[in-house]
């Protein structure tokens, strides 16, 4: 579904590549099927932003290439989807102006989009903020309208750049439980940044452990608890606390 | 402990609610109704002991009013200089900010189009209007792009710089969401542009006012302008201070409309002023 080949990033100062720079992505390989929910868990600084951006198709990578269904990544596609980490509101569009916009981009006709935009809004919990600003709402609020916006466009695949970074642990994990819930009714591909070790375990089928300067993948660690996994408590289980030992491990090496 | 915490049977519980004392700062229009009228008083007492030549009285001017409105002479010309006005303002919104949306934008545009910005924005316009009535004689149309000169580049220059204030964040979701240029343009850009492009047709009105009667003095022989310089000549004092009048009036008139205009197209913005 998704390949990323031998891909390469460098950013310089002011663009000008006479002058210092950074290497942000080095040599980064990953392979993603389809229906698959993978991780990338790395730290601060690490190139996760980076390497969804260049999946998006909003950044071009310097060196490499990301495959979608066995076509080169030029541009953002329909089949992608980005929730961006820092929310990406229209400051002059409502919460629901905001939800629409990607349907209205794609020419929806008026009524229809509404009422997906509401459907979502309703999903991510904010039934009744519809008519309220951005600014009006807290960043946690922000970034579900962000949440819903995405997913109203049912892509194929789901870019998501530290989507729960902003909101308090219990609604987090509610939406993690409405995130999987979605992702079993539907065969979406989901790419998730994460800061969290236990996130990533809860959710993903696999865990992609990056490290920083430059940014490489260091491991990938496959998830094999059962699912699904929002029935019981599975962050109880061994095997979820041997997970996480190992992934901090690889964290720290 | 109460049995429910509601908001509202807080507030009564706090004994927050009461009738504010009367105070003569809460009613400002009182303030400012008395002040007009003191000063209004103080002109027609001063304005009766002075030489009519320079300086005329409130009700002379109410009564010269009244004539040229009962003549219709007052209307006619009003509506010639707004009909300039109009036409003039009008082309400098779409020029303005049209190609400022291409300047702002297009590193290559800017570029092009900079040395002339610029330099044209430099030049007192006043200046140039000698040589525009050589070109486009003394009628109608001559008005008409003095008043494009004068309003103009305030628009063209806050549009670019607008657009150059969009955050790149901002045009990324437009193109996450695929938008097309088009559509980033008139969705993205655009709104998020939206005040400054305000805040420079704001200048603009004004700056158009100006141009209209910059060129009417010079024509002299239609509009608002042309009526200051017939009156001043015979010497009736009353009737241009009619004129000056009507002139306040319409700059007033005109920057609150677009005021209102702004606030209704910034209305994302209005609760979010640091200032009250
Ligand atoms: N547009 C840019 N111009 C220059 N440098 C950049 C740019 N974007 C990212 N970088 C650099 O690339 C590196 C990786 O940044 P990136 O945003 O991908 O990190 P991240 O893993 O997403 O971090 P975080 O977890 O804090 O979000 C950082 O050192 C950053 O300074
Ligand atoms: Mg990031």
């Amino acid at each position: 579904m998704l390949q990323v080949r031998h891909l390469s990033k460098v950013f310089f100062e002011q663009n000008d590549p006479r002058k210092p720079g950074l290497v942000a992505l080095y040599d980064i390989s990953l392979s993603v099927r389809k229906n698959e929910f993978v991780s990338l868990l790395g730290p601060s600084g690490c190139g996760k932003t980076t390497l969804i951006r260049i999946v998006a198709g909003l950044l071009p990578a310097d060196r490499g290439e990301v495959l979608v269904n066995g076509k080169p990544v030029t541009s953002p596609g329909r089949e992608r989807c980005m929730v961006f980490q820092q929310f990406g509101l229209l400051p002059w569009r409502t919460v629901l102006g905001n939800v629409e916009f990607g349907l209205e981009i794609e020419g929806v006709a008026r009524e229809e989009r509404r009422e997906v935009s509401r459907k979502y809004l309703d999903l991510v919990g904010l039934k009744g903020f519809e008519d309220y600003y951005p600014h009006q709402i807290s960043g946690g609020m922000q970034q579900r309208v962000g949440i819903a916006r995405a997913l109203s466009k049912k892509p194929d695949i789901l870019l998501m750049d530290e989507p729960f970074g902003a909101v308090d642990a219990q609604t987090r994990e509610q939406l993690q439980e409405e995130l999987l819930k979605i992702w079993a009714k539907t065969d979406t591909t989901v790419i998730f940044v994460t800061h969290s070790i236990d996130e990533s375990i809860y959710l993903s089928d696999r865990v992609v452990v990056m490290h920083s300067r430059p940014g490489c993948i260091k491991e990938e660690v496959v998830v094999d608890l059962p699912r699904p996994r929002w029935e019981g408590d599975i962050k109880a289980d061994p095997r979820f606390a041997q997970l996480r030992a190992r992934i901090r491990e690889s964290l720290r090496a | 402990m109460a049995a429910s915490l509601n908001n509202d049977d807080i507030i009564e519980e706090l004994k927050l609610r009461r009738e504010p004392a009367w105070s003569l700062s809460d009613h400002p229009n009182l303030i400012r109704a008395a002040s007009v009228t003191v000063f209004l008083a103080l002109w027609e007492i001063y304005g009766r002991r002075t030489d009519p030549l320079l300086l005329t009285y409130p009700t002379a001017v109410l009564r010269a009013a009244l004539q040229l409105i009962w003549s219709g002479e007052l209307l006619r010309q009003l509506l010639v200089s707004l009909a300039s006005l109009a036409a003039g303002f009008g082309a400098s919104l779409v020029l303005g900010v049209g190609l400022g949306l291409m300047m702002g934008r297009s590193r290559l545009a800017e570029a092009a189009l900079e040395p002339h910005v610029n330099g044209l924005y430099a030049t007192p316009q006043v200046a140039l209007t000698p040589l525009l009535m050589m070109w486009f004689g003394l009628g109608f149309s001559v008005k008409v792009v003095i008043i494009f000169l004068f309003a103009f580049f305030p628009i063209l220059i806050n549009t670019a710089s607008g657009v150059k204030n969009v955050s790149a964040s901002m045009v990324e979701v437009g193109r996450a969401y695929m938008a097309s240029e088009r559509q980033v343009l008139l969705k993205v850009v655009f709104p998020a542009a939206l005040p400054f492009i305000m805040a420079g047709v704001r200048l603009a009105v004004g700056r158009g006012l100006v141009g209209m009667i910059v060129a009417e003095l010079f024509t002299a022989i239609t509009g608002l302008g042309a009526m200051l310089t017939l009156y001043g000549n015979l010497f009736e004092t009353a009737k241009m201070f009619v004129v000056i009048i009507v002139l306040g009036l319409l700059g007033v008139g005109l920057i609150q409309a677009t005021q209102w205009l702004e606030r209704r197209m910034a209305r994302w913005k209005e609760t979010e002023r640091a200032t009250q």
